[in-house]
């Protein structure tokens, strides 16, 4: 019991004084925040977020100006007053020059914007986003633009799907000529069939029960589309599709479809009218019931999202902190590598395993919450189960 | 208060509302990882039962915790 005590208190005075400690040292970079050689911030959403380019490094020239090198995708604009516009985003020239009246805005556009007194957050305006300018340069309110643009995410996943579809049609054409079948599986068969198994007698058979055959289409899907998707992202240079909100979002919703698809009477009764409770329980667990059947989705959501994202910013952290101790001075940079790159290293091999894990938890998830959605009342502790 | 401070203090709160919730998590999924290995240890043939029970706890757990950072990360950027 002391021991428990002093636990507590020892994580209560922590967290009291690491709250006193920082606020001034964030107090103080609030103020020195000018930007002088190396933005780590900058690099990180930079890698982070979407673009309408592969963007792969720059080359510094003599002059001291950057030459950003990078593979450009199609820009495919759509406003009710100009029609469609496509083209490739080379001619934005990185936001440095306009192109048929539309403007790539940049980090030097929103500073700009900012100083002339505009509410960049109200106006929704941030850096890689495409709005339409005036004859005069400024940006045109009265032109709506509605941007169907092909950008990094959205290629990558479908290089991404066309290697997945290609591996499983391969495969599966091979398995319906017999080999693998009667004999020995041959090449990429010996790769997938492993993980397809696996799928197949952790995640749908034991949560399942014996409609698994049905939905075990649909958690392979789920799983490969997540697992190629992370594996892709981990590749340098390339965007991060699963760190996307977006992405994630419409995963959890298929999901969601899927759960309220083989729902029965039961489930619902579960939620809005659990059985075997008094009725003033029954007004405390109904809004319980119901927030949780939303945040199951949210969850799976969520943390493949945060799981990603979190991953991604560790490892340009790790790299980025060559550069700002190089800032410094240069043999410290030379000095902070060796340690920056074995630990970045390191955290690469975690991300390999981070990007099955993910892949595993959310077909798992939703494995289960199917499960619970078709479950008939067969014991009398269910209300335990939650 | 100053604009700065204000900032300061809402970056300060997102941090460690973020670093409060690894610390739970980190307690929480050390308990399950203990849970899980004492009981392997005492039947090594439930191990497949228990490791996917464990797997799915700690994704549980883990989810709360990224509810936590993601609402510490809302509060630095709002």
């Amino acid at each position: 019991m002391t021991s428990r005590l002093m636990k507590s208190f020892t994580v209560a005075v922590f967290s009291l004084f690491s709250f006193i400690i920082s606020v001034p040292s964030f107090a103080k970079e609030g103020e020195g925040d000018k930007k002088e050689g190396f933005n780590a911030q900058k690099i990180i959403f930079g890698h982070i977020l979407d673009a309408h380019e592969f963007h792969f490094f720059d080359i510094i020239n003599k002059d001291g100006s950057h030459t950003p090198v990078g593979i450009p995708l199609p820009v495919i604009l759509y406003s009710p007053q100009k029609g469609f516009d496509v083209f490739m985003s080379s001619k934005f020239h990185h936001g440095e020059h306009d192109h048929d009246g539309y403007r790539l805005l940049t980090e030097e556009h929103i500073e700009e914007l900012t100083k002339e007194g505009v509410d960049i957050k109200k106006e929704g305006l941030n850096p890689g986003k495409i709005v339409p300018v005036g004859a005069d340069g400024k940006i045109d309110h009265s032109v709506a633009v509605y941007d169907f643009s092909l950008t990094r995410n959205v290629v990558q996943m479908f290089l991404a799907l066309a290697l997945l579809v290609w591996i499983m049609i391969s495969i599966a054409n091979r398995y319906k000529k017999g080999y693998g079948v009667k004999t020995a599986p041959t090449g990429m068969q010996n790769l997938m069939e492993p993980i397809i198994a696996f799928v197949r007698d952790e995640v749908a058979k034991p949560n399942l029960g014996n409609r698994w055959e049905k939905y075990l289409p649909y958690l392979l899907t789920v799983f490969f589309f997540i697992l190629i998707n992370n594996i892709f992202g981990l590749i340098p240079g390339t965007a991060n599709v699963t760190g996307n909100i977006a992405f994630t979002v419409v995963l959890g919703l298929i999901s969601l479809v899927v759960i309220v698809a083989s729902s029965r009477k039961y489930y619902w009764g579960h939620i809005f009218n659990p059985p075997g409770m008094p009725l003033g329980i029954k007004f405390i667990l109904v809004p319980v019931e119901i927030l949780s059947f939303f945040i199951r989705p949210m969850a799976l959501i969520i943390r493949l999202f945060a799981n990603m994202v979190a991953g991604h910013i560790i490892i340009i952290c790790l790299i980025s902190l060559i550069f700002i101790f190089a800032s410094l001075n240069q043999y410290a940079g030379w000095g902070t590598s060796i340690f920056s790159i074995a630990f970045t290293i390191f955290i690469y091999f975690i991300e390999i395993l981070v990007a099955f894990i993910q892949a595993f938890i959310f077909s798992m998830l939703t494995a289960v919450f199917i499960g619970q959605a078709f479950e008939e009342p067969h014991h009398d502790a269910h209300a335990a189960a939650h | 208060m100053d604009f700065f401070l204000l900032e300061a203090v809402a970056n300060a709160g997102g941090a460690v509302g973020a670093g409060l919730a690894a610390m739970g998590a980190g307690i929480g999924v050390g308990q399950i990882g203990k849970g899980a290995v004492e009981a392997i240890a005492r039947q090594p043939e439930a191990l497949n039962d228990i490791r996917s029970n464990m797997i799915l706890t700690a994704a549980l757990v883990e989810g709360a915790a990224l509810f936590a950072i993601i609402v510490g990360f809302l509060a630095m950027v709002l």
